[in-house]
């Protein structure tokens, strides 16, 4: 068994709004997929590190989204939380090929025999 | 007995004097003021940012009814004063004959109006009070208006940038060869003239102004080379001459102002005059600095003590924000003097000393002026600046060797060095005031020794001092910022979003410099209403910049579904509207539905993809959004009324219906909820609501800033009003009053504390033009606002917010 990295057409740029995101879903769990105001994509677990709160719902600004229960801060980039707020969102990583946005998941794969 | 002083004129003067002799001796004189403006004192200085709408006039009002209610001041404004008769003792005007023991003069002076054809149009201003400023603003109400500003001087520029402000499309028209060519070198002036010509404001120089044409009203001006420039408004900033046409007419000794000694003693015993109206050793002032001075000494005077005033030298700064600017002392040149200049073009600095024998005769600073107070200390001193020539252009900071620091400039002024130039107040003065009061605060300086308190120019240099004095205990920031993006609080965003006509996020934040590149989750939102609120038809909105609820049109809830809260107008459904919720509820399979404290339906637990669905299902039954999720209005609860109960009143329900039919999908800077009751019972909870209306006989009683959520607080009660009309004609107009000058999530309740229940009163109930007026910038823009964004939403509008992007499935084919 190896770990494998497989990346995931999902959309373009444009299916984003600017100082937005849209969700990916993968089986149970919710990925938001953000773009800031300079067209930099980012890829977090949809899932505030405080209690759940879903961050592609969330005000993006200067590379961090704020969430919509209770304003924790969160980089976009890290998916640390910011400020006094103590906490981490697992983050995925993101390629831009032209305007095609690919995710990157890792898997864990049966190796081909 | 107590000697009777009588006042001619409520100029800044004057107001000065008044100050110093109630400090002095409270009581000692029955004060009348006379003023031939309709208001008191205020500081005239500040017109400029008023019209350039930095300001609001209340903000410069310098004394006001409490003031000259606890000094007994018989207070005769809009009265002008027509003759002295010098051997009576007495001063007359429409009220008849007042006498007086004593009497200043202090009546200022006029502006020159040139005298050519069409002078006497309307549309021709001068820029001299606070008429003069509201005839422009009503001119740059009109779109494309024009406006042509004759004079390029100290007031002609102020007033032209401040109408370039607004948004006129201005000329400036100067007679000589620069601008401000008596406190500007050719250099200067030219860099001035660079920085407004690229805020979009015309400057004609060696423009000989022939005529201003027209017929009934001021539409261009001719020059003498045959250039027409168009006009809504010709402002005259030539020059002022001093108002001496009571003294003249009394026979006291006039030459070019009332002439006075250095008591300010006027030829004539017991009248003292004081302002710009006076000359005092050949000299005829127009800076308020020496204003003071003799307001300073007449007050001693008066009292029989003694003082004089000495002639002094004046520096200049231009109030136009942006522009640094300072000068003094005189700079021309001459065979005995010498010169020191440093330019740096790409900062768009220009300074430049005169000197003669190693002493400062004049200095012009450009770009950077915060040496301005160490020359002009130094000019005023005739220090010998031999030892520091070298280096002395570049400021006080570079002595000594010393690293470029401000706070260490400060620190080094001397003692006696002038921080406030208007006022005259020193350094020791400040830093003395500071230790001994324990002052705080820079308005706390402000109060207890006037310095910045005029033009305001040196309040970089109070705050440095308090900085200096208190440490770390100053926290300069005297209004609270919005957030850490800017250092403005919300008022002054609002004001400068109308004066500067920002019409956009990134507009606003680049104009008013914000720190982060765009913004944060608190001042984006409110910027956003801020916007919505002022430019109704021209804005767009910016949904990212909206809280997910107000984005999405529904309350999100702690698992991530949503609510969804139907209108239901006044609370009152039917059996229709009922089945089309169950039907609603059993398709969707919707976990919960709940009567809410507002007098409706909220189906709770919806997952966010069904809900343009749900929508659309609701949008057949008639439903529109309840916006139980905006800062808008929310609902208007109501009781039966007389239409069911046996003490109804009114038709409590129909008001009700008819207010939230008017209301609904406008945008409020927090919540607005309302509430009619049939009768004094009050079974609508009215005397809670932000607006609330109980019904009586003999009509409607409107209740307005209450609260029943975090607070808990009773309405106030606005007034009584006869028809139902007029009812729903006040409730538009104070909501709109309150949606143009709340900050963003403050509640009418609390708004309506920092206003003033009277001030709201006034406006809305007393006075019918304002009130007319806000209720019609509350229907104009409920012509862009009364959409129902379900319906929107149903039919596809944002479809990208209800369905993922994408799903992905990673098993390995097979
Ligand atoms: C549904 C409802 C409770 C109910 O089941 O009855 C309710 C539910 C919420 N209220 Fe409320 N309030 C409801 C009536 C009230 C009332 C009573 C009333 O309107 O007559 C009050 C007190 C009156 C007042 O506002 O002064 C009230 C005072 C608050 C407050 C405190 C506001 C304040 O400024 O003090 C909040 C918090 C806030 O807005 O920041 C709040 C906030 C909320 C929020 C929006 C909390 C949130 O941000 O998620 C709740 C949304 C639940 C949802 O998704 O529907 N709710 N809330 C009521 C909906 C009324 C409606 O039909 O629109
Ligand atoms: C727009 C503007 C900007 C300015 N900026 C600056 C600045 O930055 N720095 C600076 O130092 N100075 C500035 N000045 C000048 C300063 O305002 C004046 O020097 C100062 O106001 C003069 O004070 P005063 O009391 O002599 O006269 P005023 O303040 O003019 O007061 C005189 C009052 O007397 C009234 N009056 C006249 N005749 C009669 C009568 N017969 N009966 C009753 N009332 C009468 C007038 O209506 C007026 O209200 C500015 C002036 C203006 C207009
Ligand atoms: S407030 Fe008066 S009119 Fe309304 S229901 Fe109660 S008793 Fe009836
Ligand atoms: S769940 Fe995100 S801040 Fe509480």
């Amino acid at each position: 068994m190896t770990k494998t990295m497989q990346w995931a057409a999902i959309g373009r740029l444009e299916d984003i709004p600017r100082r937005g995101a849209r969700c990916v879903k993968n089986g149970g769990m919710t990925i938001a997929v953000f773009r800031t105001a300079d067209d930099r994509v980012f890829a977090l677990e949809d899932k505030c590190p405080h209690r759940g709160g879903p961050l592609s719902q969330g005000i993006v600004h200067d590379g961090c989204v704020t969430c919509p229960l209770h304003n924790w801060v969160i980089s976009l980039e890290s998916g640390l939380a910011q400020g006094a707020d103590e906490g981490s969102t697992v983050t995925f990583p993101v390629r831009l090929e032209g305007d095609r946005i690919l995710l990157g998941i890792a898997a864990v794969a049966e190796e081909a025999a | 007995m107590t000697q009777k002083l009588v006042v001619v004129g409520a100029g800044m003067a004057s107001g000065r004097m008044l100050e110093h002799l109630f400090e002095a001796a409270p009581g000692a004189f029955d004060v009348t003021l006379f003023g031939a403006e309709p208001r008191g004192n205020y500081n005239r200085i500040m017109l400029s940012p008023v019209l350039a709408g930095e300001k609001t006039f209340d903000q410069i009002v310098t004394h006001d009814g409490d003031w000259y209610a606890a000094h007994d001041v018989a207070c005769r404004f809009g009265e002008t004063v027509t003759r002295i008769d010098r051997k009576a003792k007495v001063v007359f005007s429409r009220g008849g004959e007042t006498p007086y023991d004593k009497l200043v003069i202090a009546t200022g002076s006029a502006p020159f109006i040139i005298p050519i054809a069409g002078r006497d149009l309307p549309g021709v201003r001068a820029f001299r009070d606070l008429d003069d400023v509201e005839a422009m603003v009503a001119a740059a109400k009109k779109p494309n208006a024009k406006a042509v500003v004759v004079g390029g001087g100290l007031l002609g520029l102020e007033a032209a940038a401040a109408l370039r402000l607004r948004g006129m499309e201005v000329v400036v028209l100067h007679l000589m060869g620069h601008l401000m060519e008596r406190q500007l070198d050719p250099a200067a002036g030219y860099l001035l003239q660079k920085e407004l010509e690229g805020r979009g404001i015309k400057i004609h120089c060696k423009a000989q102004t022939k005529a201003v044409l027209g017929t009934d009203r001021a539409e261009a001006v001719l020059l003498e080379d045959g250039t027409i420039y168009p006009a809504d408004i010709v402002v005259m900033a030539v020059g002022i001459r001093p108002e001496v046409r009571l003294a003249t007419d009394a026979g006291l000794y006039v030459e070019r102002g009332i002439v006075v000694d250095d008591q300010l003693m006027t030829s004539e015993p017991d009248i003292l005059a004081i302002g710009e109206c006076v000359e005092h050793e050949r000299i005829c002032y127009g800076l308020v600095a020496p204003l003071y001075d003799m307001a300073k000494v007449a007050a001693k005077t008066l009292l029989g003590e003694k003082a004089a005033f000495r002639p002094v030298e004046t520096a200049t700064q231009l109030k136009v924000t942006g522009v640094n600017l300072y000068s003094a002392g005189d700079f021309a040149d001459a065979p005995d003097r010498e010169e020191i200049v440093l330019r740096d073009a790409s900062a768009g600095i220009y300074k430049r000393l005169v000197l003669k024998e190693n002493h400062i005769l004049g200095a012009v600073l450009y770009g950077e002026t915060a040496d301005g107070a160490w020359f002009f200390d130094m000019l005023r001193k005739n220090t010998d600046v031999s030892e520091m020539r070298e280096t002395l252009i570049f400021g006080q900071a570079y002595q000594g060797g010393g690293k470029l620091d401000p706070m260490a400039a400060v620190a080094a002024l001397p003692d006696d060095a002038e921080i406030c130039g208007c006022n005259g107040v020193c350094k020791s003065k400040i830093v003395g005031a500071i230790t001994e009061k324990s002052l705080t605060t820079l308005d706390g300086v402000r109060a207890h020794t006037k310095a910045s308190a005029s033009c305001g120019t040196c309040t970089g240099l109070v705050e440095q001092l308090m900085k200096l004095t208190l440490g770390d205990a100053y926290n300069p920031a005297a209004v609270t910022p919005m957030c850490g993006c800017t250092d403005l609080g919300h008022d002054d965003v609002r004001r400068l979003i109308k004066a500067k006509g920002l019409k956009t996020i990134p507009a606003v934040m680049q104009e008013l410099e914000w720190k982060t590149s765009c913004g944060c989750a608190k001042c984006r939102p409110a910027l956003n209403y801020y916007l919505v609120c002022d430019w109704p038809d021209e804005y767009a909105d910016d949904y990212q910049s909206r809280f997910i609820n107000e984005r999405v049109h529904a309350n999100i809830q702690k698992d991530g579904t949503y609510s969804v809260v139907p209108r239901m107008w006044g609370g009152v459904t039917s059996a229709k509207e009922l089945r089309a919720i169950a039907d609603v509820v059993d398709r969707f399979e919707i976990p919960m539905v709940k009567v809410t404290g507002g007098q409706r339906i909220d189906m709770l637990g919806i997952k966010k993809e069904d809900l343009p669905e749900v929508w659309a299902e609701l949008g057949k039954a008639g439903f529109v959004s309840g916006h139980a999720y905006a800062k808008g209005l929310r609902t208007v609860k109501t009781c039966v009324g007389s239409h069911w109960c046996r003490f109804g009143t009114q038709d409590s329900t129909g008001l009700g219906i008819r207010i939230e039919k008017f209301m609904w999908g406008s945008w409020t800077p927090a919540k607005v909820k309302m509430a009619v009751s049939g009768c004094p019972r009050n079974c609508a909870e009215a005397t809670c609501k932000d607006v609330g209306v109980i019904c009586v006989d003999s009509g409607y009683e409107i209740h307005f800033a209450g609260a029943a959520g975090l607070d808990i607080k009773g309405t106030e009660k606005l007034g009584l009003v006869r028809t139902e009309n007029e009812a729903l004609e006040v409730i538009v107009a104070l909501t709109q009053m309150y949606r143009e000058q709340a900050r963003y999530l403050e509640r009418i309740y609390k708004w309506a504390k920092r206003i003033g229940y009277d001030e709201i009163r006034r406006q809305i109930l007393d006075d019918l033009e304002k009130r007319r007026a806000f209720y019609d910038r509350f229907v104009f823009s409920q012509k862009f606002a009364q959409v129902d964004p379900w319906s929107e939403r149903a039919s596809g509008k944002d479809k990208h917010e209800f369905k993922p992007m994408a799903t992905l499935s990673l098993e390995p084919a097979e």
